[in-house]
């Protein structure tokens, strides 16, 4: 049986904002099947009460100082946008017109 | 002056410093080099001629002007495209970042023009450091100078070819699950992953934060040990930097090159023997085995039986963390934008720019994210693969209770023809089965030559305790000085 269908690969590349093609999706499906099955292998570790590791650095709450320091200006920060107006990113339209 | 461009590293810095060549000289040697070879090799994606030669008149200058020198000056390096270089093209190999130019350095590039290395260029790269082969970078692959027909070893291909091709004898690679040792490997030459925290991720486009860390390449082992000590140490920019000396590497390879090991314990890991490498890797790498024990060393071997996991857990734990790193590539603060035509929402031009812009792997790895911590599969894949990351720390650590490292051939095949493994993801993931336990563990990890099968190079992996990088050199460079250095044939 397969690990996933086509319909879920489509709906994650929904949530993943990858506008897929049919193609696309015929070839991701297969593939990602194939790799589910094999990373599915972690699920035969007995590890009930083993705790997680989420990085092997043993630092918690790493601060600094509360002091300014220069940071990127304006110009910096815009210059590789894809599209900027008025020293702001200018981004496509976020709100529906029909609403 | 005989071939600039076939020094080491340690060898130009010293002609530098003593005034028998210049930075400048250098710098045209491998340029030139670069010129009339890289349209075979493709190791750069792209070549900053200018200001390398700025850079190499600065050390010019500082040195007629009686001022000391790092060990490094002069020295030119590669840097992996990954790396953020304030000006200079940096794409990461993919489509979505065709031109974009940071407005910051990366720490260890700081670090790297502070020591007046000279940058050469950006190398190539699978695209976001996903990949094996350089197959997946969106400029066309590298070729290995071994075999221009074959495949260079990936993420980090361009790093290693560059070395192999003799357009560098530095360069800068990262590694996330094998990406600077792997390549090293499959073209004869040394990659150092350092401990994870010991060398800075600031101004690393980030694949898998947990996991990323930049490390040193080279030819020799003292040259990638002169290299770390360049680019290593705590760095308050990046959270996860360990606030700690750097340990002694390049007096560890000096002392290694005495060929004395005595003392040594070197443990083979019984889950490595032989499943999966082809019987040339295995031959060759029972032959160095030989050669330590002929040093002096003491080979035990090791069982670490929840390391058969680790490309499992990898494979879980990279992609979640990608889907969520590269959620900042939204067509909105740099970078592609397609679609825009006034009519299409913001939601919409993102999911088409980022299907424009990213590449097969990169999707496959984000939709593989997105799954394994959606809502209803988290506890069974990214929950359970962070926990069996604790059981393989945990067998390191039980395995360095009784040896100093652990060897093992550096990743299972030689280099492998293009196209071999595209069409199965999976097979190309495999090329990362040894390399990737030291990942997820965070130790350190160096892959030094080791010997030849079917004419191509084979790699030796010697993996240490965090914060003890200078025992895999020490080891290292040991086994260097009883096999020696390997020559690729002429380009």
């Amino acid at each position: 049986m397969a690990a996933i269908s086509r319909e879920e690969v489509a709906h994650l590349a929904r949530l993943s904002r990858l506008a897929v093609t049919d193609e696309e999706l015929d070839t991701f499906a297969g593939q990602l099947d194939v790799i589910l099955q094999a990373v599915a292998r972690v699920g035969e570790v007995t590890a009930g009460d083993i705790p997680p590791t989420s990085h092997s650095v043993p630092l918690t709450n790493v601060f600094r100082d509360d002091v300014v320091r220069p940071g990127l200006n304006r110009e910096d920060a815009l210059a590789g946008a894809p599209d900027a107006e008025d020293g702001r990113f200018r981004v496509p339209r976020i709100l529906d017109e029909e609403v | 002056m005989s071939d600039l461009t076939r020094m080491t590293a340690a060898q130009l810095a010293g002609l530098i410093a003593g005034g028998e060549t210049s930075a400048v000289e250098v710098a045209r040697a491998h340029l030139d080099r670069i010129a009339a070879v890289d349209d075979r090799v493709h190791a750069f994606l792209h070549v900053d001629a200018e200001g390398a030669l700025e850079a190499a008149r600065a050390v010019d200058a500082r040195r007629a002007a009686g001022e000391e020198l790092g060990p490094l000056a002069g020295v030119p390096v590669g840097v992996k495209d990954v790396v953020t270089t304030r000006g200079v093209p940096t794409t990461a190999g993919s489509k979505i970042l065709e031109g974009w130019r940071p407005p910051y350095d990366a720490t260890i590039v700081e670090r790297l023009r502070a020591a007046g290395t000279v940058m050469l260029g950006k190398t190539n790269m699978d695209e976001f450091a996903m990949g094996s082969s350089t197959e997946y970078s969106a400029y066309g692959p590298t070729n290995n100078p071994w075999d221009l027909g074959r495949i260079p070893g990936g993420s980090g291909g361009g790093s290693a070819a560059a070395l192999a091709a003799y357009e560098a004898p530095l360069t800068i690679g990262t590694d996330t699950g094998g990406s600077i040792r792997q390549p090293g490997a499959v073209t004869g030459t040394v990659g150092a992953k350092p401990t994870y925290g010991g060398t800075s991720r600031y101004g690393l486009i980030a694949f898998s934060s947990s996991l990323d860390t930049p490390g040193p390449c080279a030819r020799t082992v003292e040259d990638a040990a002169l290299l770390h000590a360049v680019i290593a140490g705590h760095d308050p920019r990046d959270s996860t930097s360990i606030p700690a000396p750097v340990p002694p590497v390049v007096e560890a390879a000096r002392l290694g090159a005495t060929g004395d090991l005595t003392g040594v314990k070197l443990g083979l890991v019984t889950q490595f023997a032989g499943e999966g490498a082809e019987p040339g890797v295995m031959a060759a790498f029972r032959d160095a085995v030989d050669a330590l024990t002929k040093l002096g060393a003491e080979i035990v071997e090791v069982s670490c039986p929840n390391f058969e996991y680790a490309l499992p857990a990898y494979y879980l734990i990279a992609p979640s963390e990608c889907s969520s790193n590269l959620a900042r590539f939204d067509g909105v603060r740099f970078g592609l934008r397609v679609g825009d035509d006034g009519a299409k929402s913001l939601e919409e031009v993102m999911s088409i720019t980022r299907d424009a812009g990213f590449g097969p792997e990169v999707k496959r790895r984000i939709m593989l994210g997105t799954y394994a911590l959606s809502s209803g599969y988290y506890d069974a894949y990214y929950g359970q693969a962070q926990k069996v990351r604790t059981l393989i720390t945990r067998d390191f650590t039980a395995a360095f209770e009784q040896v100093d490292a652990l060897i093992s051939p550096t990743t299972p095949f030689v280099a492998f023809p293009f196209g071999a493994r595209t069409s199965d993801p999976y097979q190309m993931y495999l090329a990362d089965l040894y390399t990737i336990p030291t990942n997820l563990y965070g130790g350190p990890a160096i892959s030094v030559p080791c010997g030849l099968s079917e004419g191509l190079p084979v790699g030796l992996q010697v993996m240490a305790p965090t914060m003890a990088d200078d025992r895999m050199y020490r080891v290292a460079s040991a086994l260097e000085s009883a096999v020696g250095t390997l020559t690729p044939p002429a380009l």
